[in-house]
């Protein structure tokens, strides 16, 4: 028997892969390796719909299984902990070896986190799991005092859901700015105008230095040295990939894994492995629609998109034409939904082309005299028309 | 013949589900998402697709 093709990462980027295998005619054996217990499901909805939901459960975010993957193999509840590629093999935690014929990378992130002296662990938060979600659901109840540290996205959209939720909300950052990298100076103001607006309080150019509390969290001290009481304190501060476990190959895992046009791993001569594959917010890939410098992109339509390469070029035998995927992006905060095309985080400059701040608009995001991306709230026609400009 | 169901109390209008199968989905001249109830077996790969792609993931087909 020939040997299977394993996925390691068991979320959406895992679940994509093995689904383009079949759709693009692999008809050999499929095997799926992830640590979490739970069955792939859609992370997104876990700081905002799921968060919100009087019942959190992996039934309301599990994505559909279709009949052409029911004979993959699951393995649940593993972590893979070291790849030789050089014998294309995986180990898990509990010494269990898998040969590969082909290696599809799909290990995602994890929440970055800060070390404060005081290590207390009650109360205190991550949202990247259902079960991070359902630890922290249980504790947004009406008219807790909520510290959400990190204003990107995952941040503030938790933010607006804990206010949804009756809770009293402050958002501390080290930025000017919330979502500023992802949204430019003009569009992040209006959109932390409307979170102060629905009640949600920032604490800009701040951190949070250390905890107070005993057995849980009952206030954080910040970096001016005031004390900000709170009975639930989230860290949403961004992401690292989970690539040690292809440490000691001859691979690039910098930032993430490193990969080619065809989305293959690079070896330090700047070949490629022919066999071993990144998919998701994990990789480092080149996008010309771009420029050439490989980057992380956390998008997440870029999971499906590189799965949906990955299963052609192995199920074909054949690479074919090299990856260049569109970004884009949404988010919903409170009655706010943002849609976005581009690599809006390579601009320099932006501006409003429809509508007005205050209300639906859109705007075109520019590098150099380079359109790079857009984002509108509302006015969807309008920003999907933006797609186009991406397309080869 | 496949069945096509959009939960409406989850679809967002945000249309990425009209790139995949356009012969489904459409935005109308309000923004608003409508789609058709069934379609043909020709039809199922590209619905998947935007089964695939939705971010609410409100898109259903019922077998």
């Amino acid at each position: 028997m020939s040997k299977p093709v394993v996925i390691v990462g068991a979320s959406m980027g895992g679940l994509r892969s093995a689904e383009a295998l079949r759709r693009f005619g692999y008809t050999g054996a499929i095997t799926v390796i992830g640590d979490e217990n739970w069955a792939p499901y859609n992370r997104p909805p876990l700081s905002k719909e799921v968060l919100a939901g009087e019942v959190v459960s992996h039934e309301t975010v599990a994505f559909p299984q279709r009949a052409a993957t029911s004979d993959v193999g699951w393995v649940l509840g593993h972590r893979v902990v070291s790849a030789d590629l050089e014998h294309s093999t995986v180990t898990t935690d509990e010494g269990e070896i898998f040969e590969y014929s082909n290696l599809i990378v799909a290990t995602g992130l994890r929440p970055k986190r800060q070390i404060y002296d005081n290590n207390i662990h009650a109360g205190r938060h991550i949202i990247r799991t259902l079960d991070d979600a359902m630890s922290l659901r249980a504790e947004l109840v009406p008219g807790a005092r909520v510290v959400v540290l990190g204003a990107g996205f995952i941040g503030c959209e938790t933010a607006a859901t804990a206010r949804k939720l009756g809770c009293e909300v402050t958002v501390v950052a080290p930025g000017t700015v919330p979502m500023l990298r992802p949204l430019g100076e003009e569009l992040a103001s209006e959109l932390q105008r409307r979170q102060e607006a629905e009640g949600v309080k920032f604490l800009l150019k701040r951190t949070v230095s250390d905890l107070v509390g005993e057995s849980r969290v009952k206030a954080v001290t910040l970096d001016d040295g005031t004390e900000l009481e709170c009975d639930v304190f989230i860290e949403a501060i961004g992401s690292h990939p989970n690539t040690e476990w292809l440490e000691g190959n001859d691979i690039d895992i910098s930032d993430g894994l490193l990969c080619d046009h065809n989305l293959r791993a690079v070896k330090a001569t700047g070949d490629s492995w022919n066999n071993v594959w990144g998919v998701g917010d994990v990789v480092r890939f080149p996008n010309p629609i771009f420029d050439d410098v490989p980057r992380r992109v956390e998008h997440w339509n870029i999971p499906s998109e590189c799965a949906k390469y990955v299963g052609n070029a192995i199920a074909t035998g054949e690479p074919g034409e090299i990856f260049k995927p569109i970004p884009s992006f949404w988010s919903d905060q409170f009655d706010v939904h943002i849609l976005a095309f581009g690599l809006l985080a390579l601009a320099d400059s932006s501006k409003l082309v429809q509508g007005t701040i205050d209300n639906d608009c859109v705007f075109e995001y520019y590098r150099g005299d380079q359109l790079v991306g857009a984002a509108g709230i509302g006015l969807r026609s309008v920003v999907q028309g933006y797609r186009k400009n991406f397309e080869s | 013949m496949i069945k096509i169901n959009v939960d409406m109390n989850k679809c967002q209008h945000y249309g990425m589900c009209v790139f995949e199968a356009p012969a489904v989905f459409k935005l109308n001249s309000d923004d608003k998402l409508e789609y058709t109830a069934t379609a043909d077996d020709s039809e199922r790969a590209n619905v998947e697709a935007a089964v695939d792609v939705c971010p609410m993931q409100a898109i259903f087909i019922v077998d």
